[in-house]
């Protein structure tokens, strides 16, 4: 248990609580006049938006506003009807080998875990590097053991995902992307469906990844999480990009009246 | 009791037996390689094998399986000559319809455990095959290590219904001179009809000794393979 305990707060060590975000670095991801429709619904409307190495772009909007579509568009969960999206410079490939590789390099962790419920956590964590990355297993369990002391759950190895809490199993997909070591990882709401009281084990994971360096985009409604970790947020609205522009100044100061309404809904509770 | 006592004196039933094991075993181990083959075709993406696949289906599953057996004896062997025994052996006739009613057998549950697997892979969320390919695994690799072995620990239950239905699905191919068990019945009851109630009871018996066990290990398998969500 004391093990437990220390590895739990190892994951918060390197979070220093107000210090400033990473600088943001050249372009990592650029989205140029991204447009969606699912059937009659128009989903994304001529999106642009630009990644930094390093930078945490935070997503916000009301439900339907298309910002998990933006989120899985990225590595090609959902295609795209017109517009262009590169990833280091490199065009989001068509179905194949290519985009299989395009997809190692890009983490996703997804709101309802997702984790392979038939392999252990370790096993689960250790599949993308054997399999993608053709790592050996002993290399690939050895990182794997690391990457999951460093989320808080090494103890919970050799369990199955569904012996964990929804806190534990998110912080395990979290060290699953990781494993892969992704050029930037994609998170689509990944505390929604956590009690409240597991909210914050998993956040502070990603914060302290966003203090690492890490180059992330966060679907989310944690305003806390934005504040503390984005460098940038982006409020959507029927399928559009209404505005952005850095927490502190979004947050106090919406421009928009599409942002204003909806933080004044967000907020007032 | 005396009247089984005579006929196990008076005909080899353990070799009939076996016979009856042999043919389940292999056209079990045939019906999977190749149901697998089919289930995977049908959720393909690629359109032209996912209409082999329900085309398979479709078509196999609704002929009778003694239409597919006479097909394999005397479309296949028998007029277009296409042996699969070694020419000139003096087994080659028995090689050849054993061998063929392995096959008829195969290819018609194959369309059974296609449909059980299919079922088994719509228990698998949409979610498992998402995480997959999100950390780089193709269409092939994700079906290996994520999709299948989930797909087929949900589908026990109706793959051990397949595999019972085999069992007794093999006493068609007495029809063309497989030395199993329904084929020794029908010599038996020739030439012994008054021993005719001791005869069913006998081969009822053999059956029974081979369904009720598979029966019960699969009711097993299915509890302990189950995947937790």
């Amino acid at each position: 248990m004391a093990d437990r305990e220390q590895a739990e707060h190892g994951a918060t060590t390197d979070v220093h609580p107000g210090s400033a975000p990473q600088a943001v670095g050249p372009p990592l991801l650029v989205l140029r006049g991204v447009d969606k429709h699912f059937g009659e619904l128009h989903v994304l409307q001529d999106v642009d938006l630009t990644v930094g190495k390093g930078e945490v772009v935070v997503v916000l909007g009301p439900s339907g506003s298309g910002k998990s579509t933006l989120c899985r568009v990225i590595n090609r969960l959902e295609t795209i009807g017109s517009g262009s999206i590169t990833i280091d410079g490199q065009e989001l490939p068509e179905e194949g080998k290519g985009l299989a590789q395009l997809r190692a390099d890009v983490g996703m962790v997804f709101q309802s875990f997702n984790l392979f419920a038939h392999k252990t956590v370790l096993e689960n964590v250790t599949l993308g590097p054997m399999k993608v990355r053709k790592v050996p297993a002993s290399q690939a369990r050895e990182r794997a053991r690391e990457l999951l002391r460093r989320v808080g759950v090494e103890s919970q190895a050799d369990k199955y995902p569904a012996q964990l809490s929804g806190g534990q199993q998110q912080r395990v997909a979290i060290a699953r992307a990781l494993a892969m070591e992704p050029k930037i990882i994609l998170f689509d709401e990944p505390t929604s469906a956590l009690d409240p009281e597991m909210v914050t084990e998993v956040l502070d994971v990603m914060v302290s990844l966003a203090r690492a360096g890490m180059t992330m985009v966060v679907v989310t409604h944690e305003m806390g999480f934005a504040r503390r970790a984005a460098n940038r947020v982006v409020f959507m609205a029927d399928g559009k990009v209404v505005e952005e522009g850095d927490p502190e100044s979004f947050f106090t100061a919406p421009r928009t009246a599409r942002a204003q309404d909806f933080l004044s809904k967000i907020l007032t509770h | 009791m005396d009247a089984i006592t005579t006929l196990l004196q008076n005909y080899d039933v353990p070799a009939a037996f076996w016979m009856t094991v042999k043919l389940t075993v292999l056209s079990a181990i045939g019906a999977l390689v190749l149901g697998t083959v089919v289930a995977v075709c049908r959720v393909s993406p690629v359109g032209v094998l996912r209409g082999f696949g329900t085309a398979y289906v479709t078509l196999v599953r609704n002929t009778p399986l003694t239409l597919i057996v006479f097909f394999c004896a005397f479309g296949l062997l028998n007029t277009l000559n296409l042996s699969l025994a070694s020419a000139g052996s003096p087994t080659e006739v028995i090689d050849n319809n054993f061998r063929y009613g392995v096959v008829a057998l195969s290819v018609y549950h194959a369309s059974f455990v296609a449909e059980a697997l299919r079922s088994g892979i719509n228990t698998v969320p949409q979610g498992q095959a998402e995480a997959a390919r999100a950390i780089g695994l193709g269409f092939g690799a994700s079906l290996r290590e994520v999709i299948l072995p989930q797909a087929f620990r949900g589908a026990v239950a109706p793959l051990g219904n397949t595999l019972i239905a085999l069992t007794k699905n093999t006493t068609v191919v007495a029809t063309i001179g497989v030395a199993e068990l329904a084929y020794l019945m029908r010599g038996m009851i020739e030439f012994n009809p008054s021993l005719l109630y001791a005869i069913f009871l006998l081969v009822a018996a053999c059956f029974v000794l081979l369904t009720l066990p598979t029966g019960l290990l699969f009711t097993a398998l299915s509890r302990r393979l189950v995947v937790q969500r």
